[in-house]
């Protein structure tokens, strides 16, 4: 089955995961965090022009089509973007990134191809990371431009609605695995589940004020890469699940540190909104 | 049996993810985190793989093609971004 094309292709994705863990290294260090950068996207250069040679990979119109009007949109936002508003494009971007491993998970289900029970509960797991972490990511950037309002919205029976939301959820989850005979098919189990998780991001992020911001961006950026990793065990790629658990991992706990810094614990960031002794004067 | 492969690799780069992000500088909090966001964007790989693939059907192809433009954005924005931030630390010194 192993062709050795396939063999080049791995073999290229260990050297590519090895760069992106010494650039993550070399970012760690502010005299070597720039040089770490671009190891890291000399990595993701070395990843993308590998990928093109798969033998599978026939059409070639629609990804050039992609690639540069990606790449074009890319550049602009990066350059044009006021240095102050750089926390905003961050959330931005990454919520870009939790919509492609959405449309990823979509994809793969559409193509009907090999979908095992282990293949369907990543791939929704994939839908559902990449859900939240998008619209999670979109009311993060909303509340720091400040096109809502940035302290917290919270209202009577918000975690009741909340824990509704995450058993709807599980049920999706359930009925898109298992199949049941429902009146429902995949396609529209697979719509609900979006909206679900959809839904479940804006909830997530809405009771967290405007200072604990950087804090909820680090974690749904966290989430992009379980999102990414997901779609990478539907996918059966490797430099996914390498990346990604890698974002995934050093996210929680950059997370983490940056909750200490504030003296906070992760849940009292999270949850706080819901806390009747919440302070509200300054 | 690929299954648990695949289970081998998530739980080694968990750890090594970890083990990487332990004593960092809280000036380069933003950074890193803009960092990890670019390297996210390795979804491209996955896209393109169901955006070429014609024996996969024309619709696939399709959101397939529109991940890849996603995620190109991530990867093309997350990189410059974090350079540019990093670019001025350098100045501060």
């Amino acid at each position: 089955m192993t062709s050795n094309i396939d063999l080049v292709i791995n073999f290229t994705y260990v050297i590519a995961a090895g760069l992106f863990i010494y650039g993550l290294k070399l970012l760690g260090h502010p005299s070597s965090a720039r040089k770490g950068n671009l190891v890291s996207a000399v990595a993701m250069l070395i990843a993308i022009v590998v990928t093109l040679l798969d033998n599978n990979i026939i059409n070639f119109q629609w990804i050039a089509i992609a690639m540069l009007a990606g790449s074009v949109v890319g550049f602009f936002a990066a350059r044009l973007i006021a240095m102050t508003d750089m926390p905003e494009m961050v959330s931005l971007l990454n919520g870009v990134g939790g919509l492609a491993s959405v449309f990823v998970a979509w994809a793969t289900i559409q193509s009907g191809a090999g979908l095992t029970a282990f293949i369907l509960v990543v791939t929704f797991l994939a839908l559902l990371i990449g859900g939240v972490t998008f619209s999670g990511s979109i009311v993060a950037w909303a509340k720091l431009s400040e096109r809502i309002t940035g302290r917290a919205v919270t209202f009577s029976g918000q975690a009741v609605v909340n824990g509704i939301i995450v058993l709807a959820i599980i049920a999706t989850g359930y009925a898109f695995v298992a199949q049941p005979d429902l009146a429902l098919t995949s396609t529209e189990v697979l719509y609900i589940a979006l909206g679900l998780s959809l839904l479940f991001g804006i909830m997530l992020v809405l009771p967290i004020g405007g200072a604990d911001m950087p804090v909820v961006i680090s974690l749904l950026n966290s989430y992009s890469g379980l999102a990414a990793c997901a779609a990478g065990f539907a996918l059966q790629n490797n430099i996914l699940i390498v990346a990604g658990s890698l974002v995934g991992a050093s996210g929680i706990i950059l997370t983490n540190i940056m909750c200490k810094a504030m003296n906070r614990s992760l849940s009292n960031v999270l949850f706080s909104g819901f806390m009747a002794v919440h302070k509200t004067d300054m | 049996m690929e299954g648990i492969y695949l289970l081998f690799i998530l739980l080694l780069s968990i750890f090594v993810g970890f083990e990487l992000i332990q004593k960092v500088p809280a000036t380069l909090h933003t950074p890193l985190m803009s960092g990890a966001n670019a390297i996210s964007g390795i979804t491209v790989v996955g896209a393109l793989a169901l955006a070429g693939d014609e024996t996969l059907g024309e619709y696939t192809m399709y959101l397939g093609a529109f991940a890849v433009f996603l995620a190109t954005i991530n990867v093309v924005g997350g990189y410059l971004v974090t350079d540019r931030m990093l670019a001025m630390f350098k100045k501060k010194k």
